[in-house]
């Protein structure tokens, strides 16, 4: 089957900067695919590329089999970008707005679907209202349904959440989920590594330019075989247990197999402490996402 | 629709949704010009045997608002798009070079023809103008208009500030239009500056423009036809050029 995005030997290089660095990367079809890295890591430059707002200086880019660069019409057509900006025509209504976007992909006759595009971002009691008139949160549901006009096969939503309240994630995660399980490729940026971790089935990691991890999230969580336990004890234990000061009254002990905790245990016991509270903390994206950037 | 009648579209309603501003002032600025220029020199000038000054002028006036507000159209709205970053929906979407030019370059043409068509009909109050050669007048209105709707492009593509901009508008369009021959006959004019006007384009947009009303003009209309002609073909062909290349709108 064709990919929905494929990128070979991507290099992009603007007057000092290497944004792209030779990335090479398969998104297939259906997937929920996460790309994450820190600010300047070419998450945009690589979005950007794909959306023909940006030329590649070497290598080359398909969005569902189609070069950007040579079939831009065909692989426009395939992709919804939702840019990190939040931009926005001060001219127009979000119902002309959508009907003029419609019209820019050759469609004509697309208010069911706009329709149904408001609905579903909860934008319908504001469709009339102009673009200059709505809030923050508004204009950014604007964009997300100015991407979805022309039914796109492959989403990409760069950073769609920032600064946006728990109501407007919930409804755009929602609609997003169910255009994925539709058949909708997603491609998502964020810095809520949460987001990502409940979301996503594959994440690809940048730095630099430079692709540094591709996997399963859950692989990439399994990288990670640190465990941590927090206790609150009704004594000092001594240094040779291993326990570490945590904040507060909390000591903190870091191990990789839990019959280390047993270990522990018969030690507390051995020196007549008790336990009177006890956390266990699972390694979540965060720590794989510090220790790989950190790392590569 | 297709991709440039929306875009046609899109670029028409947004001057129409702030017509105060993009129609009527500019038909207001233009008549009290008129007012005036007609008010002191109407007694003292007479540029054409048995035309007024006042009647000599309207023409020029037409086409000077014709021609800065296409170039106002385009350039206006690409920087305002670019500032504001929403030209990126147009950006993404599968748009050839030559629709989006096409589309900015008509939504502008009109633009200027709108308002000719309403200094055109203010100055019926004043003086009573005569046709002699409307299509003439037409396909100079079309090929004047569409230099500075290409211009226009190429200056709102250039520009990254307002202040870029303006200064494009302020030292080269303005400049080249006021010293065309709106206000006189560039025979009123020293040898060394009549020779200098030749150099100008916007002289033969305005004296072929004129002749298309008095049957009167400077030069040959057809020359005239043909340097404008020419113009338009070169100046088009050169913003095409840097659309298809993405000249600073894809990076």
């Amino acid at each position: 089957m064709t990919a929905a995005i494929k990128v070979a030997g991507l290099v992009k290089q603007y007057r000092q900067a290497r944004a792209l660095d030779g990335v090479d990367l398969e998104i297939r079809q259906g997937e929920f695919f996460g790309l994450l890295g820190p600010n300047g890591a070419g998450k945009t430059t690589l979005i950007n590329i794909l959306a023909g707002l940006a030329r590649p200086t070497q290598g080359s880019a398909h969005v569902m089999g189609f070069d950007v660069a040579r079939d831009y019409a065909q692989s426009r057509r395939a992709l919804g970008v939702v840019p990190q900006e939040l931009v926005y025509d001060p001219f127009f209504t979000a119902r002309e707005v959508l009907r003029v976007q419609s019209g820019y992909f050759g469609i004509r006759d697309n208010d069911d679907w706009i329709e149904h595009v408001l609905h579903n971002l909860g934008l319908t009691p504001h469709a009339d209202k102009n673009m200059r008139a709505l809030s923050g949160g508004m204009k950014r549901r604007v964009l997300v349904a100015q991407a979805l006009v022309h039914k796109p096969p492959v989403i990409v939503l760069d950073e769609p959440t920032a600064g946006v309240d728990v109501d407007l994630r919930q409804t755009l995660w929602q609609f997003i989920r169910s255009l994925n399980e539709e058949g909708h490729t997603v491609v998502l940026t964020t810095h809520y590594l949460e987001e990502a971790e409940t979301l996503c089935e594959r994440i690809a990691m940048l730095k630099q330019g430079r692709l540094v991890a591709l996997d399963s999230t859950r692989n990439l969580l399994a990288r990670r075989h640190d465990h941590q336990a927090r206790f609150r004890l009704d004594g000092e234990p001594p240094a040779a247990l291993g326990l570490k000061r945590g904040q507060g009254i909390c000591w903190q002990y870091g191990f990789k197999e839990y019959v280390e905790l047993e270990n522990l245990m018969a030690g507390l016991r051995a020196e007549g402490i008790k336990v009177l509270e006890m956390q266990l903390i699972e390694p979540d994206l965060e720590d794989v996402f510090t220790e790989i950037i950190q790392n590569a | 629709m297709t991709g440039f009648t929306t875009l046609l579209y899109k670029e028409l309603l947004r001057f129409w949704k702030v017509a105060f501003q993009t129609i009527l002032a500019p038909v207001v600025t233009a008549m009290l010009y008129l007012l005036i220029f007609s008010h002191v020199l109407e007694e003292r000038v007479q540029v054409y045997p048995g035309v007024s000054y006042t009647t000599f002028l309207v023409p020029g006036l037409i086409m000077m608002s014709m021609l800065q507000n296409a170039f106002a159209n385009s350039s206006s709205s690409l920087i305002q798009s670019k500032i504001t970053g929403n030209i990126v929906f147009v950006l993404v979407a599968p748009l050839s070079y030559l629709e989006f030019f096409s589309a900015y370059l008509l939504a502008a043409v009109i633009r200027g023809m709108v308002v000719g068509i309403g200094v055109g009909l203010v100055t019926v109050w004043f003086t009573d103008l005569p046709l002699m050669h409307p299509f003439w007048l037409l396909a100079f209105t079309m090929l004047s208009t569409g230099i500075l709707a290409a211009l226009g492009i190429v200056a709102g593509m250039w520009a990254e500030k307002f202040d870029q901009l303006a200064a494009f508008q302020n030292f080269l369009i303005m400049p080249l239009t006021f010293l065309s021959g709106v206000f006189y006959s560039i025979h009123s004019l020293p040898p060394f500056w009549q020779a200098t006007s030749h150099w100008n384009p916007v002289f033969y947009m305005i004296d072929g423009f004129r002749w298309g009303f008095f049957g009167h003009a400077d030069v040959a209309p057809a020359l005239s036809l043909l340097v404008v002609g020419v113009c338009f073909v070169a100046i088009s062909g050169f913003t095409l050029l840097l659309l298809k290349r993405g000249y600073k709108l894809r990076h």
